[in-house]
């Protein structure tokens, strides 16, 4: 374990060495050889240093790429030029399934105003409040929203304001809008933030009505890529819990506005949707925790909390039921998976939670996660909630609205007593709590944030990984490195891999990746054994 | 249905965009500027401009897309870009090593009204850029044009860095050729090559975006023009553009920066386009259309008279880039086929002009610029059906809403391969497209047939 311990710091100075002096001071807050006995702070959610090829991407991208990406009743307008808009058309892979023919979907539309330069110099109000009105006009949709992308934020266009005139017009059409410009915050972060706020002020408890069932949960932070949340919402049922609404895959504008009838939050993507479950229990006191349904035995003790949390016998005996049959014969495919992978190395790099939560997957077949990071995370997201008091608002993070939100004197209501509160937490029961990556992962591993392409390389050339998991940009270059790559956030067009079967198609999918014969093609015979004596000599002549 | 609330009656729309059949300056620029030996695209603005169009280009080409960002936060939005952008050069120079930094702006710091050349300047006479390096610049606002206009902003950046006005003359041409794919970049290449003419082809992404799996990662790949290159490219004899909408502003620049004077071609995809081109180089340098190319020429046309009963009558509706178009319209007009709608996002009036010319007597639905979006072409489509879509990735909704055969051609292709390794140009691209075409269209025949019409041979 030191000799590790020694590695993780040789290959920081190593690439440190590369960078300019101020350039290289920062990235060393950001580069941590873990030791979870201690506690070690890294840095995050600052700004990419300009010039670093960084894997982040806006604000905008957080807000109507990430989180109202999967919403398929909304009519998403992107209020800019044309790019923002089509650049996050349909390219993140979020399904969805209306319950029929006749229901609204449109997510497979792109909707923008595509301003030109007469708007920019004149304001784009105008055009605006015309393009709602299109798609009012065309689509009499239930709800209407707009995303603001760099220059609208310039030129002082007041989309809310606009939104409300609308709105109010309409009366049958909720229009609300996001002031998610790319230049905001550092990251995607901000975008995430601001969809929360908007969704929770515009959507959440508009309508009352509970579902019918027993045990109503919501899901947050689960998009739906590659089939998740449908894995996900049949496993739920089959145990006999109600799924009242999922933030965002495969969603609806009415699970929204309902969503805060649920006995409980269950949070899969701690960074990008935290805001909303600590204002839902704050309005109307529904708790929270968090969830993990990435790896078999994720998915089972985040089952089993929920059992314990509505401390159902009937219910927790269904959870076992459910758990028992779902693994069957588990052993039998993951045993030779496992033997073809134990002892390999991976890297994962991605997003706010995967970088944390697919560890385990690897982990179950027997594979190290020798460096991991995230692309937009907090400290919090590494170090654990706990730290949170510590986090030093900085001025990117400040200019994101937080909301106020007080007791709804109406709604508000305990989900539980105090006293049935202590007993679970006695229990071991833990509520809006997160430990983050670090403390999970094994001493001498290399914990990066905000990798720069030039990290990724030298680490790749470093620790030789068998795998490493990233997302488009970095796919090819990794792969010409004779290294597969994992895509976390498209899946490379596969999945599901949420859940029990999920898993096992992760699994399946890492062993393929790892052991395909194609590897073992790179390189002409000619080029690894230069032949230097030959039959004949054959003359060229030019 | 997947595109399920698209009617057929067209509703008039001034200020909604749906399904956009274009998109924003700075990718053309990223792509033009990948075209350049041992440069790295630099994209001055918020890092989502740059993440996006790197992932949409490694999308399209499954190939490592380079490039840096001024990564711009609030602070530079307001102060201006400056400072990003003289810290973002220190970083690249240092870590990333390039020979060229080609740096092109986006909505956000040209709304800011940054000034790339005063900031390039200061950088230079900062010491910020080493000895013997370049960078250079493009504006490249996404609120005007389409892609399209980047890629030629980009080509004209390129040509004002580097091209030397020279009194003696290099025995060579240049050619500029479009927004094209890596292996159209190499065709044309090989067919100059063929007529024994020297040149210098630029932007060339071939050996760039194509890149062999070597096992190690080329960081600036073997291809692209070289600075020297570029530099000779203002003492060349003329230059030809191809494609008026992506090659026109980099050759007029040529001519007003080194009096290389130009002439712009159609982009040579179908036979006569290729003819006109071949032609047209050689009556410019005296050097013959060798037997080889007539060879090739003729196992084309040979295609078309075998299959010819296939093709014609058949209703085609495209969408993509200008200069594809009008090219592509020519072919499909030769091939006796009925271009019936055609639909480019990217504005300009020259674009109807040509189509008209082309179409003759025919009629079509030809709409172009702000709104002439793929909800348009679906539209047009549910009201007057077609036997043939050709365009982008995004085509694919509306070919399985409506049942149609699909050929896949044009920017971006993100569920298929070849666009990145077959040309479209040339006479071995015309057999590529008619290919895809007959395959497309042979295969409905075949799904479609009743059992006792199936056909073994055809």
């Amino acid at each position: 374990m030191q000799k590790e311990l020694n590695g993780g710091n040789a290959f920081t100075e190593e690439v440190l060495a590369k960078y300019p002096p101020k350039v290289a001071r920062k990235r060393r807050k950001a580069m941590v050889v873990n030791n979870p006995d201690l506690s070690q702070e890294i840095q995050a959610n600052v700004r990419t240093i300009p010039g670093i090829i960084t894997q982040r991407g806006c604000t905008y991208a957080g807000c109507k790429g990430v989180v109202l990406g999967p919403t398929r009743d909304i009519v998403n307008i992107t209020h800019g030029p044309i790019g923002c808009g089509f650049y996050s058309w349909l390219t993140r892979r979020n399904q969805t399934m209306p319950a029929t023919e006749k229901d609204s979907n449109y997510m497979t539309y792109c909707f923008s105003t595509d301003m030109q330069d007469s708007n920019i110099v004149f304001g784009g109000e105008k055009l605006l409040r015309q393009a709602i009105q299109e798609a009012y006009d065309i689509f009499h949709p239930r709800a209407i929203a707009i995303f603001s992308t760099c220059p609208v934020g310039l030129i002082g266009d007041d989309i809310h304001a606009v939104a409300k005139e609308m709105k109010e017009k309409f009366g049958d059409c909720n229009v609300f809008g996001f002031s998610c410009e790319g230049y905001k915050g550092v990251s995607q972060s901000a975008g995430h933030h601001i969809a929360n706020n908007q969704l929770f002020r515009h959507l959440v408890g508009n309508d009352d009505t509970p579902p019918e069932g027993d045990f109503v949960v919501n899901l947050l932070g689960e998009y739906n890529i590659g089939g998740d949340a449908f894995v996900l919402e049949a496993l739920l049922e089959r145990c006999g819990i109600t799924l009242n609404a999922t933030f965002s895959g495969n969603s609806t504008v009415s699970q929204f506005e309902r969503s805060h009838t649920a006995d409980l939050n269950m949070i899969m993507c701690h960074r990008s949707i935290n805001y909303v479950a600590e204002m839902m229990e704050e309005k109307f006191g529904i708790p929270w925790i968090k969830v993990n349904f990435i790896g078999v035995e994720a998915t089972a003790k985040s089952l089993r909390k929920i059992g314990e949390y509505f401390g159902d016998e009937k219910l927790k005996a269904r959870i076992e039921e459910v758990i028992a049959e779902e693994t069957e014969g588990f052993e039998e495919i993951i045993t030779p998976i496992r033997g073809r992978n134990e002892g390999k190395l991976a890297m994962l790099f991605v997003g706010g939670s995967r970088a944390h939560h697919y560890q385990d997957l690897f982990r179950e077949i027997g594979m190290k996660t020798v460096a991991a990071g995230y692309e937009f995370a907090h400290r919090d997201d590494y170090e654990g909630r706990e730290v949170l008091p510590d986090i030093r608002i900085d001025a990117d993070s400040r200019n994101i609205e937080e909301l106020k939100v007080e007791a709804d004197p109406e709604r508000y209501r305990p989900r539980k007593s105090a006293e049935d509160l202590a007993v679970l937490r006695e229990q071991g029961f833990r509520f809006k709590d997160y430990d983050g990556m670090m403390p999970e992962m094994e001493a001498g591993s290399m914990v990066i944030d905000d990798i720069s392409h030039f990290e990724m390389e030298k680490a790749i050339e470093y620790f030789r990984p068998s795998i490493f998991c990233a997302g488009i940009k970095e796919k090819y270059a990794v792969q010409k490195m004779g290294v597969p790559l994992k895509q976390l956030h498209s899946y490379d067009y596969g999945g599901p891999y949420a859940g029990f079967s999920g898993a096992i198609n992760f699994y399946r999918e890492i062993d393929r990746m790892i052991n395909s014969r194609v590897w073992q093609l790179i390189g002409a015979p000619w080029e690894k054994n230069p032949s230097l004596r030959a039959a004949y000599h054959t003359h060229t002549e030019d | 249905m997947l595109l399920r609330h698209t009617a057929a009656n067209l509703a008039e729309r001034k200020a909604l965009t749906i399904n956009p059949a274009k998109t924003c300056q700075p990718i053309g620029a990223m792509y033009a500027a990948l075209g350049v030996h041992g440069c790295l695209p630099h994209s001055h603005g918020s890092q989502g401009c740059c993440a996006y169009h790197r992932s949409t280009l490694t999308r399209h080409y499954k190939e490592p897309i380079m490039a840096s960002t001024s990564s711009f936060t609030e602070g530079a939005s307001v102060f201006g870009g400056q400072a990003n952008l003289l810290q973002a050069l220190n970083t690249i120079f240092t870590v990333y090593d390039p020979d060229i930094v080609a740096v092109h702006t986006t909505c956000l710091s040209e709304t800011i009204g940054d000034d790339l050349a005063q900031i390039v300047r200061k950088a230079f006479d900062d010491g910020k850029i080493p000895e013997g390096k370049k960078v250079i610049h493009a504006s490249t606002p996404s609120y005007v044009g389409s892609h399209v206009t980047g890629f030629s902003n980009m080509v004209a950046g390129i040509v004002k860095a580097f091209a030397e006005d020279t009194e003696e003359k290099v025995n060579q041409i240049n050619v500029i050729p479009g927004w094209v794919e890596p292996p159209d970049m190499r065709e044309i290449k090989r067919l100059l090559k063929e007529m024994r003419v020297p040149s210098v082809l630029f932007p060339d992404t071939s050996d760039v975006l194509d890149a062999p799996q070597s096992g190690t990662h080329q960081f600036y790949p073997a291809g692209g023009t070289t600075r020297e290159e570029l530099v000779s490219t203002g003492s060349s004899f003329m230059t030809f553009g191809l494609g008026s909408f992506a090659s026109e502003s980099g050759a007029s620049e040529l001519k007003k920066q080194c009096r290389v004077p130009y002439e712009l071609l159609d982009l040579p995809i179908g036979i006569r386009a290729t003819d006109r081109f071949l032609f047209r180089v050689s009556e410019m340098t005296g050097h013959q259309v060798p037997e080889s190319i007539s060879a090739e020429r003729g196992r084309a046309v040979d295609i078309i008279t075998d299959m010819q009963q296939y093709l014609a009558g058949k209703r085609v509706a495209v969408f993509g880039d200008p200069d594809q178009l009008i090219a592509l319209t020519g072919f499909l007009v030769d091939l006796d086929m009925k271009p019936v709608h055609i639909v480019s996002g990217t504005p300009g009036k020259a674009f109807r002009k040509r189509i008209a010319g082309i179409l003759g007597d025919e009629s079509a639905n030809v709409h172009n610029g702000q709104r002439a979006d793929m909800f348009l072409l679906h539209q047009l489509i549910k009201q007057e059906p077609v036997d043939l879509l050709i365009g982008n990735t995004y085509g694919k909704y509306i070919a399985r809403d409506e049942d149609i055969p699909f050929v896949r051609m044009g920017f971006p292709i993100l569920d298929r391969i070849g666009h990145s390794y077959f040309p479209t140009v040339g006479y071995s691209g015309a057999m590529r497209i008619l290919e895809k075409m007959l395959g497309a269209i042979m295969d409905r025949e075949d799904r479609d047939a009743p059992e006792e019409q199936f056909e073994l041979v055809m």
